[in-house]
């Protein structure tokens, strides 16, 4: 059995950060695109409570509550701007908007 | 470390313009039953008082100077100069907003709410001296901005605009955020001042930690602020956000965001990762370079005005990242002016932009300007001038914000950079001068013979960044003075 250590943590987390990197780059749903931000948001999560843990330092664990509390305004913000977009051009596809470009 | 969660008056004080804001922005979206009738400038008045009673919140905050919260705000000279820059910036938006939304038939509190909202964040960046306070004002400041950019919510362009605004900058934040989680780890703090002494190997903790981990979170929060303050190879979203957005957001999310931002970006760059300074300075030295050669160039193809004072604001953030790549106090000193100068005298071209464009934002091409010189002379004399400081003709600010910054580079030896820099604002000055030449030299087209008088507001929003321009060009010594001596980051 091994124990679990920080850099398994670590590992998950830079993990989490290429998924989301990777998601937000080649998809085109808009929906799939904040999903993939998400990911990275909670990729931080981890980290910083790896990191609290193995300090034994508890700023890392209120900085992650700071984080979770910022994702949360960002994906009310992120699908409010959604529908109003929807509403006008009936797509959630990132490449269908194509209006503003030269 | 350990948190301490007590205070006292003196910290309060320190806090105090970010205090009026928010109560105010509050309030804002309380008074909305009462005051909401058609036609009202109430909500106008009121941000506008709130900006001025911050204005002097902060500079009584400066005379009680000194780290609050347990040192996570550091009010010094230099977050008071940028909370000045970014409530002037506030007001210079507000100002031509009055007839733009009156126009469009969209005045609301909202707007007004958001943008104060928006401007609490900023002050809060200005002074943050943790990475904690810098990602909440970071954030404050980008969520409010999102919404404003979208604010014309039937109208497709604008909500392309905000969905494009969201998406990258909500990425680049949580690329900003990875990095800020690596320094926790690697220096167990995430306070500024206290991360660098363990970065430089003078920390409680014994050595320096491993480069790599540093390193790499340089890295990705050097791509999470360079996002954010629209540096090459990270522009992409400027100009589209920039057209669609409605054009006093325009303005104030490339003056006012991009300020603080800067802010930011000095202070961590300047205080925390300085003993890596040699490490990074590549990274800026390319970034600068990029910025300012796509910005220029691009600019030079636009024919919608929005989209090329995006372009254009893309290569002055480059004209600032050369003052970072210096990586020494009269850079810094050099960057303070020119975002200064720039603020004003970018602020003041969108406003003209925002005079003209007409019900519906229809007027939005290099074109519709013809003729401008002939039917208001006013509003074409003052575009003049911004558009000369944005140049950089001598007598203007961006004179000056140039000189010092490209004096700051060969000081540091970039002659290189400083070359290529200064060959660079030279095909800056073709597609300006252009616009200067669509004013003065052609007969007035569709757009100025529809053109409505000017009303105070904006008048007072032509002419105020106008003078402060034509200021800071004359008697440069004053405002470089204060920025010089704040310059000396804590550390």
């Amino acid at each position: 059995m091994h124990p679990i250590t920080t850099f398994h943590y670590l590992a998950l987390s830079a993990a989490l950060l290429l998924i989301g990197t990777v998601g937000v780059l080649t998809r085109r749903n808009v929906v799939i695109i904040l999903m993939s931000i998400e990911l990275i948001l909670n990729a931080v999560n981890i980290n910083l409570i790896a990191f609290s843990h193995a300090l034994h330092n508890v700023n890392g664990q209120i900085f992650a509550i700071f984080v979770i509390t910022d994702a949360v305004a960002e994906a009310a913000v992120g699908l409010g701007i959604l529908i109003a977009l929807f509403r006008n051009k009936e797509t959630v596809q990132a490449d269908e908007m194509d209006l503003l470009k030269w | 470390m350990s948190a301490s969660f007590g205070f006292n008056a003196a910290d309060l004080i320190r806090f105090l313009p970010e205090t009026i804001l928010t109560v105010m922005g509050t309030l804002l979206m309380v008074l909305d039953p009462i005051l909401h009738r058609r036609g009202s400038h109430a909500f106008g008045h009121l941000s506008i008082a709130a900006l001025v009673a911050a204005i002097g919140g902060a500079v009584y905050a400066y005379t009680q100077a000194g780290p609050a919260f347990g040192g996570m705000l550091m009010v010094d000279g230099f977050a008071t100069f940028f909370r000045v820059l970014v409530l002037v910036v506030g007001i210079l938006t507000i100002l031509p907003s009055y007839r733009f939304l009156a126009r469009q038939d969209a005045e609301t509190s909202e707007y007004h709410a958001l943008l104060i909202f928006s401007i609490a964040g900023q002050c809060l960046m200005a002074a943050a001296n943790d990475l904690i306070i810098v990602f909440i004002g970071l954030e404050i400041s980008s969520i409010a901005s999102y919404v404003l950019a979208g604010y014309f919510r039937d109208d497709k362009r604008s909500n392309e605009a905000a969905l494009k605004y969201f998406l990258l900058g909500s990425f680049a934040t949580a690329f900003f955020l990875y990095g800020v989680a690596l320094i926790y780890g690697a220096t167990g703090s995430v306070n500024l001042t206290a991360a660098r002494a363990v970065i430089s190997g003078q920390g409680p903790g014994g050595p320096a930690p491993a480069p790599v981990f540093i390193g790499v979170a340089a890295a990705l929060m050097f791509v999470g602020l360079g996002f954010k303050v629209s540096a090459a190879p990270f522009q992409i979203w400027a100009p589209d956000v920039y057209q669609g957005a409605p054009t006093p957001v325009a303005a104030f999310l490339s003056a006012g965001p991009k300020a603080a931002t800067f802010a930011v970006f000095l202070r961590i760059f300047m205080t925390m990762f300085e003993p890596i300074g040699s490490g990074w300075e590549p990274l800026v030295w390319f970034s600068a370079l990029l910025s300012m050669t796509i910005g220029n160039f691009a600019a030079l193809m636009q024919t919608n005005i929005k989209r090329m004072l995006a372009y254009s604001s893309i290569a002055h953030a480059g004209y600032v990242l050369v003052a970072l790549t210096a990586r020494s106090q009269v850079g810094t000193a050099a960057a303070m002016f020119y975002l200064a100068a720039y603020a004003l005298m970018n602020i003041g071209a969108f406003a003209a932009v925002s005079h003209l464009s007409g019900r519906g934002e229809r007027y939005q091409n290099i074109e519709d300007f013809s003729g401008l010189g002939q039917k208001q002379p006013l509003t074409a004399a003052m575009l003049s001038i911004f558009l000369l400081s944005l140049i950089g003709v001598p007598l203007t600010g961006g004179f000056f914000g140039k000189f010092y910054i490209f004096k700051a580079a060969l000081e540091s030896h970039l002659v290189w950079l400083t070359v290529l820099g200064l060959l660079n604002s030279a095909v800056a000055a073709y597609y300006y001068l252009r616009m200067l030449v669509m004013m003065y030299m052609h007969e007035p087209g569709e757009a100025v013979e529809n053109a409505e008088p000017l009303s105070l507001g904006l008048r007072a929003a032509l002419i105020l960044p106008a003078l402060g321009t034509l200021l800071l060009g004359i008697f440069p010594t004053w405002v470089l003075e204060f920025a010089g001596k704040s310059a000396a980051l804590v550390k």
